[in-house]
């Protein structure tokens, strides 16, 4: 594998411009089977890294800013409205204070995207005109995705029409569940047709599969399918992005990867709130993909109160004095 | 760098560990050590100096035991031994647990000065090491708790005199006080000469926590202030160290009477099945033998993949050793520290620079410029006769090679001089359960590397060593059974000169291989009873008789597979069918010795065999609570083939005490009959035959306990050998043991009462087996 590390990021440009899309393969059976995961070995590989590996001072700011280049900065509540929408879409343009940027030496960050559900896109779209931040949309019946095929598929596309250039789908778990996986492929597929050029990315619900081993069967399902991304998790399980599940995911991405030769990304989602978490998982990203894998065309995080938690980290690394929640503007 | 350059590098940077807090403490004491005898350091003197591997600094000067030093710690030690047992197991209990809640105190000291000292990344110092060494005194101030509970009738061994390594200092340290203090010993410890500063640490833990004085005492220095120590008066001797240096510790105690467990080398088998989690797998790896830079004596340094993945799994290792970070052990970022010494790391290089076979690998990862360092590396496509696969290169370097079944997997993996550690990598439950008991080894880990626990032994077999660390069965490595023994009364044959009394000529035979057998020398001895007329003619086994009776029972491999039930079926029926030949047996008896205790000594022979026939089933292994989702198995496996010397004044209960404990444990026996009445013994191979005893299980010589002796004790394919002969050959059968470094169980001079409460029970039991720790932690 060519470890890339000095890929020119580039933040305001739709992900396809970086990286051929993954166009797929034939569903591989065989492949399927022999995915192993060992749930204790991936655990304390989970467990130790927060030990192996740690960035301080310059490092940590550094670091802590690329987190913010990969927040997919999401609101996803019943009581969404445009002005919500609006405030989120702000945020997104502008996530840290600029003075404390201009300490930084840093311009021009934003986050990673917005996400929303599909009746914000039109909103979202319009409050990013011209940011370069993408529009996701969570799709096909989110959280649980049991609502008729057909209008799953019809809802990517309205989605895409409305503008939005990232569809989160959310796949049938109970395929994975009964060992359907060819029904998975084939929903996965579909789904992919549905996006067009949008770029799709599939929430496994990880949470929900029971096994890490259905993980690793899932996710290879999915790229197989044409995933640009696979995500952990809606955020609406009762557990989300965890290190185990990543470990398996990024595995899996890996392995495509070494046999397909098409990088496809990675985005925890749910659960990841502190600028610490967020530093692991981008070590571990690093350490197991590499650093091409570090950028936000093939990272994101699925978050909403994440950014809080950075900012105050930024403020103290600018001041020596620890934060507070007031002094960021809020979203 | 700038924050807008990192953003594009995303490099990780420094993240130092301060070493302030370490340096100052050192400071304080002016760099410069004495020993730590009878709760005081001695002044400083000449001596040599502690370095900094990582960057070749000067630690501090610490001082080179004298013989006076080392005298006068073991007599602080042996004037404060009394009182510390007499305190009672709940009175040292609270002394260890002070030890516990100390050295939890100050573990961030602890950890940055191991680190400081020995190079190991303050990641393993601060994780593993201290956190380890905490939970092995609180796991033994527990032990002490229950002692007075749970071992009626063992007591302290008295002074130990305990040498330690340089890979885990305090660590192994923590792992041979805590239990001698919990059993009430008091110790000498010598640190090694690299790696010193913990220890010195923990002398001054031991005066906060008002541990009365001459219980601890720590000397330093190099190999010499060692053998003053093995050559002290001490009782037991603990040694945790090279192969090499154990054979020799062995050598010089064989006769001492000094108790002694030795954890010695290890060329650990890491055996990945086609079926297991290949990422995993290799990042298993990582913790075997790139773990404090492979410095490790269980690490998994030989590793044993299924043909079919071969390929595929070391790619993916490869890539894995380009992402480790090898440097500053003090970074919180580094994965492989500095190597221990210039010396080891010439060592290193060397047995590296020497192998010409297969495909060497180094690490991209870059290295210091300065320091002492060596490049993760792996070497494939090696055979197992290459010498890296056979000699152990204590750093971090993986040799491999690979294979095409289970079945060739355990003969590759038992292909070794060594017996400490494996691991297996298997998803599937059946292929990791079978291959796991089959391997020779003291600690399994099934899917994992690695894993310690206190509560779990640690020890090897074969030419590992011998003895175990934590769990239970690491008490019997400080304990002894209470009450004094008898001296060892010599027992001769009767001379005579007269014929014999009646019948019709009887040829006593060897029995070797479930065979009657001519004896090779072709010589007979005559026996006389004790009004000195002739009883009959034994044969005079010599060293190939020995040959051919260890042959037969290495080649009786379905005893020790055979169930516990058949195996307690068997010895009932010998029971049997020696009740029903009592008579017979009572008159040999008395015919040998001249009293007329014969038929009281076949009624206990009877009883015994019905005992251990009892026990074959009953002696489990056990589950232990480790910190972990799964099971740490505590399991009892057969020692292998065992030589005895069996008792001269017991001529069938003696033989029957040493044998049915043996086989009831699944072992094969090459027994030395009573030398002066050995006639029971060869009337006694009938009961065998006709008792459905496997052919090879036992094996029964007649001759010479001293002639046999040597040759049973020196035999590479004898796993170990007890003597209860009347003649003391404890010095000779530990010397010759040491050659494989086989168990040995020898009477020290010392005699037994057969027929009394001495004669049978857990002593034997557990000579018999060896406590395998298997553990296989699970996950759905």
């Amino acid at each position: 594998m060519k470890m890339n590390s000095t890929t020119k990021t580039a933040t305001h440009q739709l992900p396809q411009t970086l990286e051929p899309r993954n166009p797929g393969t034939e569903l591989d059976l065989d492949w399927v089977a022999r995915a192993r995961a060992n749930r204790s070995a991936i655990e304390r590989r989970a467990a130790s890294l927060p030990g192996r590996r740690s960035v301080k001072k310059d490092y940590q700011a550094a670091w802590l800013l690329k987190a913010i280049s990969c927040i997919d900065l999401t609101t996803l509540s019943g009581d969404d409205t445009e002005g919500r929408v609006r405030r989120l879409c702000a945020k997104a343009r502008q996530p840290v204070r600029a003075d404390l940027l201009a300490a930084l030496g840093v311009e021009g960050l934003t986050t990673g995207a917005v996400c929303v559900y599909h009746d914000m896109v039109p909103c979202a779209v319009d409050a990013l005109q011209g940011s370069g931040i993408p529009v996701a949309a969570v799709s096909t019946g989110f959280p649980a995705g049991l609502s008729p095929f057909h209008l799953r598929v019809a809802e990517i596309e309205e989605s895409v029409r409305a503008g939005a250039s990232e569809i989160d789908i959310v796949i049938s778990r109970r395929h994975v569940l009964t060992g359907n996986w060819q029904a998975l492929y084939d929903e996965m597929r579909a789904f992919r047709a549905a996006c067009g050029d949008a770029h799709v990315k599939a929430i496994l619900a990880t949470g929900e599969l029971g096994t890490l081993q259905n993980v690793a069967r899932a996710s290879l399902i999915c790229m197989m399918a044409g995933a640009d991304f696979i995500k952990t998790s809606t955020g609406k399980e009762s557990v989300n992005a965890t290190l185990p599940v990543t470990l398996v995911m990024v595995r899996a991405i890996r392995e495509f990867f070494d046999t397909t030769g098409y990088r496809v990304g990675y985005k925890p989602a749910g659960g990841i709130s502190k600028a610490k978490d967020a530093l692991t998982y981008l070590a571990l990203m690093k350490d197991e993909l590499g650093n091409r894998w570090v950028q936000p065309d093939l990272f994101r995080f699925g978050a909403s109160s994440l950014l809080g938690d950075i900012e105050r980290q930024l403020e103290h690394h600018v001041t020596g004095a620890y934060s507070a929640a007031w002094r960021h503007a809020t979203s | 760098m700038t924050v807008k350059e990192i953003l594009e590098t995303m490099d990780y940077g420094p993240a130092p560990e301060s070493a302030a807090d370490a340096l100052a403490w050192l400071d304080e004491r002016d760099r410069r050590f004495g020993h730590f005898i009878d709760g005081t350091f001695t002044k400083p003197g000449a001596g040599f100096d502690s370095r900094n591997p990582a960057t070749g600094a000067t630690l501090a000067t610490l001082t080179q035991a004298t013989q006076a030093d080392i005298d006068a710690a073991v007599a602080a030690a042996r004037k404060a031994q009394a009182g510390w047992a007499r305190l009672g197991g709940k009175g040292r209990a609270r002394y260890l647990y002070a030890l516990a809640r100390l050295l939890q105190k100050h573990a961030r000291l602890f950890a940055v000065l191991e680190t400081l000292d020995n190079g190991k990344p303050i990641r393993e110092s601060r994780d593993i090491d201290v956190p380890l060494a905490q939970r092995h005194f609180y796991y033994h101030a527990g032990m002490a708790q229950l002692m007075d509970q749970t071992l009626p009738g063992r007591e302290a061994l008295g002074v130990c005199g305990q040498i330690i390594p340089w890979n885990f200092p305090l660590l192994m340290l923590s792992w041979k006080i805590a239990p001698a203090l919990a059993m009430g010993n008091t110790v000498v410890l010598k640190p090694a000469e690299y790696t010193s500063l913990t220890a010195l640490l923990f002398a001054d833990l031991c005066r906060q926590a008002g541990l009365p004085k001459g219980v601890v005492n720590i000397v330093t220095g190099d190999g010499d202030v060692g053998r003053m120590i093995v050559g002290a008066d001490v009782d037991k001797i603990a040694f945790t160290g090279s192969t090499e240096v154990g054979r020799a510790i062995r050598e010089t105690t064989a006769g001492s009477g000094k108790s002694l467990t030795l954890e010695l080398g290890g060329k650990s088998p890491y055996i990945v099945f086609e079926d297991a989690d290949l990422d995993s797998a290799v990042e298993g790896l990582v913790d075997a033998i790139w773990f404090n830079g492979g410095q490790v004596c269980c690490a998994g340094s030989r590793l044993l993949v299924q043909e079919g993945v071969a390929e595929d799994f070391y790619r993916r290792l490869r890539r894995r050793m380009d992402g480790l970070r090898v440097g500053d052990p003090l970074d919180k970022c580094i994965d492989v520290g500095a190597i221990v010494d210039p010396v080891q790391r010439d060592s290193i290089a060397r047995m590296v620079e020497a192998n010409t076979d297969g495909e060497t690998y180094r690490s991209a990862a870059t290295l210091p410029a300065e320091g002492c360092y060596y490049p993760p590396t792996l070497i494939t496509g090696l055979s197992p006769a290459s010498t890296l696969m056979q000699d152990e290169i204590f750093g971090p370097v993986l040799v491999g090679t690979t294979f095409r079944t289970p079945s060739e997997a355990v003969e590759l993996a038992n292909n070794t001089r060594y017996g400490l550690a494996a691991s297996v990598w298997s998803e599937n439950i059946n292929v990791a359960l079978d291959i796991a008991p089959k391997l020779v080894a003291g600690v399994v880990w099934v899917n994992g590397t690695n894993m310690f626990d206190a509560a779990a032994g640690f020890g090897g077999v074969r030419e590992s060593g011998f003895g175990r660390e934590g769990g239970w069965e690491g008490l019997a490595a400080y304990t002894r059974p209470s009450g004094k023994a008898k001296p060892l009364a010599k027992v001769d044959a009767f001379a005579g000169d007269k014929g014999p009394e009646d019948g019709i000529d009887r040829t006593a035979k060897l029995y070797i291989g479930g065979k009657q057998a001519r004896p090779d020398g072709g010589y007979s001895r005559n026996i006389y009873g004790r009004n000195g007329s002739l009883v009959g003619q034994v044969p005079i086994a010599n060293r190939k008789d020995i040959r051919n009776a260890v042959e037969a029972a290495q080649a009786s491999k379905g005893w020790p597979a055979a169930t516990a039930h058949l195996r307690a079926q068997v010895l009932y029926y010998l029971g049997e069918n020696l009740s029903a030949r009592a008579g017979e047996f009572a008159q040999r008896l008395d015919q040998l010795t001249g009293a007329r205790a014969g038929a009281k000594e076949v009624d206990a022979a009877v009883d015994r065999l019905f005992t251990y026939a009892a026990w074959a089933d009953k002696l489990d292994g056990d589950v232990r609570s480790v910190p972990l989702r799964g099971v740490a198995l505590a399991m009892r496996e057969p020692v292998g083939v065992i030589g005895a010397l069996c008792p001269d004044e017991a001529p069938l209960l003696g033989l029957v005490s040493v044998m049915a404990p043996a086989i009831a444990m699944g072992n094969r026996v090459v027994l030395a009959a009573s030398e002066p009445f050995p006639l029971a013994a060869t009337d006694f191979y009938q009961v065998l035959d006709t008792s459905d005893m496997p052919a090879g299980v036992v094996n029964i010589l007649t001759g010479n306990h001293a002639e046999l002796a040597p040759t049973l004790a020196s035999h590479m394919d004898v796993d170990a050998v007890w003597s209860f002969s009347s003649t003391d050959l404890s010095a000779a059968i530990e010397r010759g043991a040491a050659g494989n470094l086989k168990r040995t169980w020898v009477n020290n001079g010392h005699a037994r009462d057969w027929m009394g409460e001495d004669g049978e029970g857990q002593i034997f039991l557990d000579a018999a087996t060896e406590v395998k720790t298997v553990w296989v932690p699970y996950g759905a």
